[in-house]
């Protein structure tokens, strides 16, 4: 019960400190804002990227092209092969037949001008699903290297580069969230060195009539622990309504339907969470590690 | 009974400057003491050690059965709420009322406002302070400033008062006022009181127990004492040395 008054009466002087320096309260509080919002942009980002790389790599397939005058020897040939190759996640044989059908039910012109032919132009495939992206190529390369494969194509180049370049845009927006934090921390920090000075008197008194050194501290770190709560608060609903809003008006699709956005619930909660928790986390750490500089008890 | 041990205690402060040599004293539970020196002799040195804000170099301090220089950073809060501390310069919080200021010390202490208002309210009365309760300090004199300060010392009934030139600002009408009030709660409450002080006359005056303190040694201690001894003792020291 006493602990529990000492911790009333500690929020009520965090409160009152926080006013009484409010311009200071102000700074810190807007640095954890903008930290936030780019935590909250860069998780948003990479959430939904991850989940763009993920149906990416799902997709990855490589398509081989056997010669017109392939025989079934050769193709069981290959099936054998394929079905010790460690990398080949499943195949399917697609044969010249299939591809005519599928091409004349996706266009009408192309169906007529099949037509003309004799002989079906196209030719016998395999499709080979890949377990590991990063061993296309390879795979690829192996596949070419029989008599009677005319090609092994996959989005040579178009996906790497995909990736790679979603990799970049996390490891930036990780950088500037690291670099902000650490702002912040040094914001808190300083707002608390302050909160010390002004109160000086206060803390002497403290001491003098027994005040354990836990009840001395603990307003500071409320302090913090408020001002990083404040700070989570708009780019909590920011989190919610914005991204609520682009999720319905989008459809949940950008551009086409390769990007897929993630469902808004739970995730926007799940995202507020987190800035909560890293808010109130970087005040109360920025401002004991203030604390324990500045108050040498 | 004794309330304070200090044996063969001694103060070096980083710099070198020794403030305090060998100083030996035994104070009982209820006794009145002055502590006197001229300025930068140790008084105030010495005043600190009993509350631990400087930890003695060597020697014993034991203050209520508490062994200060055995007494980590942690722990100084237990010394502290067995005693009282009054200053030249009141330390008061400008903007809390004489009620706040004295209920700031326990509300620190975590008691409930039903605890802590009829301890205030005793605490002001005994500094003669009842009508003045929801002034700020600002609306003070000196002298009511220095009582509120005392009442905040108070008003945990500790049973030591330690006061370190609590005349030091005031003119000799106030100071005789504070010195009025601290020897009624010395004989009413048996509070231990330890003074320092510079004010020869308010010394003579009040006849009470005397140490002497020149150079960080404790040159003189006399029972009903005065400044007189202390000048005779500081003339014996120069010949002596
Ligand atoms: N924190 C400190 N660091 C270094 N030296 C100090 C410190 N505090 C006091 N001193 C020195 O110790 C000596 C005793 O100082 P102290 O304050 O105890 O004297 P005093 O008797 O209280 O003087 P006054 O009557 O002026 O208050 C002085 O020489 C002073 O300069
Ligand atoms: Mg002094």
């Amino acid at each position: 019960m006493r602990a529990l008054r000492i911790l009333r009466r500690s929020i009520r002087d965090s409160f009152k400190s926080i006013f009484r320096n409010f311009s200071l309260s102000m700074a810190s509080i807007i640095c954890i804002t903008i930290t936030l919002i780019l935590v909250a942009l860069s998780m948003f980002l990479s959430y939904n990227v991850n989940q763009i790389t993920t149906s990416l790599e799902q997709e990855l397939t490589i398509v081989v092209y056997l010669d017109k005058d392939v025989t079934s020897e050769n193709k069981k040939e290959i099936e054998n092969d394929l079905k010790t190759m460690e990398n080949v996640e499943e195949y399917k044989i697609k044969s010249k037949d299939e591809w005519k059908a599928e091409m004349g039910k996706e266009n009408e012109t192309l169906e007529h001008a099949l037509k003309y032919f004799e002989e079906n132009p196209l030719l016998d495939s395999i499709i080979v699903k890949v377990k590991n992206v990063n061993d296309l190529k390879e795979t690829a390369e192996k596949l070419r290297k029989y008599d009677f494969v005319q090609s092994a194509e996959y989005g040579e180049g178009m996906v790497e580069s995909i990736i790679s370049v979603f990799d970049v845009i996390s490891i930036g927006t990780f950088g500037i969230v690291i670099a902000l934090i650490v702002v912040t921390f040094f914001l808190i920090s300083n707002t608390i060195k302050l909160t010390i000075f002004s109160r000086k008197t206060q803390i002497e008194i403290k001491r003098l009539v027994g005040a354990s050194n836990a009840a001395i501290k603990i307003p500071f770190v409320f302090e913090g622990f408020i001002l990083g709560i404040f700070g989570s608060i708009i780019p909590i609903l920011l989190s919610i309504y914005g991204y609520t809003i682009l999720y319905n008006e989008t459809g949940g699709y950008i551009y086409t339907k390769i990007i897929t956005l993630v469902k808004p619930f739970p995730f926007v909660l799940v995202v507020s969470l987190v800035l909560l928790v890293i808010g109130s986390f970087v005040g109360m750490i920025g401002s004991w590690l203030s604390v324990r500089k500045h108050l040498k008890i | 009974m004794k309330l304070i041990k200090v044996e063969h205690a001694y103060k070096i402060y980083k710099n070198g400057t020794t403030a305090v040599a060998d100083l030996s004293v035994s104070i009982d539970k209820g006794e009145f003491v002055f502590v006197i020196g001229s300025t930068g002799s140790g008084k105030s040195t010495f005043i600190k050690m009993l509350y631990r804000e400087e930890k003695p170099t060597s020697g014993i301090v034991n203050v209520g059965g508490i062994d200060v220089a055995k007494l980590r950073n942690s722990k100084v809060y237990k010394l502290r709420r067995r005693l009282g501390v009054v200053f030249q310069d009141f330390k008061l919080l400008p903007k809390l009322t004489v009620y706040e200021n004295v209920a700031f010390a326990l509300e620190t202490l975590g008691l409930t406002n039903n605890e802590i208002r009829p301890k205030v309210l005793k605490a002001i009365d005994a500094v003669g302070l009842k009508e003045k309760a929801r002034n700020l300090p600002s609306e003070l004199s000196g002298g009511e400033q220095q009582r509120v300060a005392i009442a905040r010392a108070i008003v945990n009934e500790p049973r030591l008062l330690i006061c370190d030139e609590p005349t030091g600002n005031l003119d000799p009408e106030t100071s005789k006022e504070i010195m009025t009030i601290l020897d009624r709660i010395n004989k009413e409450s048996e509070t231990t009181i330890i003074m320092a002080t510079h004010d020869k006359e308010l010394v003579n005056k009040m006849k009470k127990r005397v140490l002497v303190i020149e150079n960080g040694v404790l040159v003189s201690d006399t029972k009903k004492g005065s400044y007189k001894v202390h000048e005779s003792v500081k003339d014996s020291k120069k010949k002596y040395s």
